[in-house]
């Protein structure tokens, strides 16, 4: 692994440029592999691919790189790319059959997702062991023979979890800074902080505070979150807004106690694509739940902030700025 | 940390031909073999509807609506009134 390897795992880390760093499909070898040499099956994304030959550092072994479109191998895996046809496809354009004696490949276990190891052998011979979950844990398993449970468990560690945040922060940069932008500009700097907050909340403290969130529900995670948030901005508003009539104040901060929980939760709502245990049916069913409550919790938030300004531009008393 | 409790997975039990496949490719430990050989389905409400399960069963007893467990691949769906949520 060269410094320009790794440099290429921050990026992708980052999400610059993420779907650009592939490594061409095909069979690589590495040491001084031979025909009774092990053949394990990757994705094209190269954090796949350098995990695995870091893992495979000083074995005689082959690497057979599918097109996943460089996508990693559990999401290839869902979407099709790391699948039955590709890798019987990938078998014989590179004519593995010609290059080694035996007829087994171990291919990474979350490929499961996409290759159904019964087909790969009817179509081409070649027998599919699903190997650990892990790219480290492959030297044990192949001291071993097979793999232990653990090694067929995935987690969301805090470590798993604290690493996706770079690539979803960048990827709300720009609504973030747009929108806090916008209600800067439009004389509220409270909401324009509060948004700031109640993405920081959603984009970092969610992922990082997790398992200790109250409720099973990532959005009721992301509204007990935002719920700080919103009460922090509406108190502020409320004891700076001192030379203000009681109702205009109450109205403007609850304003941001409606309108900032929504954002976090709805960001949280969305942390479930990113999670390793959430299924289809449970984030449909806390859609199909709370994105009302949002929509109506944020325009209800929204109309309320609005009237304050207007009622108080129309008394033409302390001017809309704080 | 958070489990669905209402999910597609359904095995039939007398189908099973006790390759075991099941309980390998599983990312959450949803199978185990069973001390007469066929398999256990022992923790359901962990499934996450990947599908792993379902594609290498050669015996069928597995079924699941397989998808992606997205919001944001669901909702750009539905906004573009696609069938299917698909991954970013």
């Amino acid at each position: 692994m060269t410094s320009a390897d790794r440099l290429v795992h921050l990026l992708a880390r980052l999400g610059v440029k993420r779907s650009e760093w592939r490594v061409r499909p095909g069979l690589y070898s590495l040491g001084d592999a031979g025909p009774d040499s092990p053949v394990f099956v990757s994705a094209s994304y190269q954090l796949s691919f350098d995990a695995l030959r870091e893992a495979l550092d000083g074995m005689d072994a082959y690497i057979l790189v599918l097109d996943t479109m460089g996508i990693n191998v559990w999401c290839a895996a869902g979407k099709g790319n790391f699948g039955t046809n590709e890798l019987v496809s990938r078998i014989e354009k590179t004519g593995l059959a010609e290059v080694v004696a035996h007829r087994t490949l171990i291919a990474p276990q979350l490929c499961a997702t996409g290759v159904a190891a019964h087909e790969v052998r009817k179509r081409s011979g070649f027998r599919v062991k699903f190997g650990p979950v892990r790219a480290e844990d492959i030297k044990e398993y192949m001291a071993n023979g097979k793999a232990t449970p653990e090694m067929r468990r995935v987690r969301f560690s805090l470590r798993d979890r604290a690493v996706l945040i770079p690539v979803e922060g960048k990827n709300a940069l720009p609504m973030v800074a747009g929108a806090s932008a916008l209600a800067y500009i439009a004389g509220d700097p409270t909401g324009a902080l509060g948004i700031a907050s109640a993405s920081i909340a959603g984009l970092a403290g969610l992922p990082l505070l997790l398992p200790w969130l109250p409720s099973e529900d990532f959005s009721v995670k992301g509204f007990f979150l935002g719920g700080l948030v919103g009460l922090g901005a509406a108190a502020s508003s409320f004891v700076r807004d001192d030379a203000t009539a009681l109702p205009l104040r109450v109205l403007k901060a609850a304003s941001y106690a409606l309108a900032l929980p929504p954002l976090t939760a709805f960001i949280g709502l969305n942390f479930t694509g990113c999670t390793t245990y959430t299924s289809p049916s449970g984030v449909r069913r806390e859609m199909n739940r709370y994105i009302p409550l949002m929509a109506g919790m944020a325009g209800a938030g929204l109309l309320a902030n609005v009237a304050s300004r207007i009622v108080r531009a129309g008394k033409g008393g302390a001017n809309g700025q704080e | 940390m958070a489990r669905s409790k209402i999910n597609t997975l359904e095995y039939d039990p007398a189908l099973c031909n006790r390759c075991g496949l099941c309980t390998t490719v599983c990312p959450h430990g949803v199978f185990e073999d069973g001390s007469d050989g066929a398999v256990r389905l022992v923790k359901r409400d962990d499934c996450m509807e990947c599908g792993a399960c379902m594609l290498n069963c050669e015996a069928g007893a597995i079924e699941v609506d397989s998808d992606v467990g997205c919001a944001a691949a669901m909702i750009k769906a539905a906004l573009l009134r696609r069938n299917e949520a698909a991954c970013c």
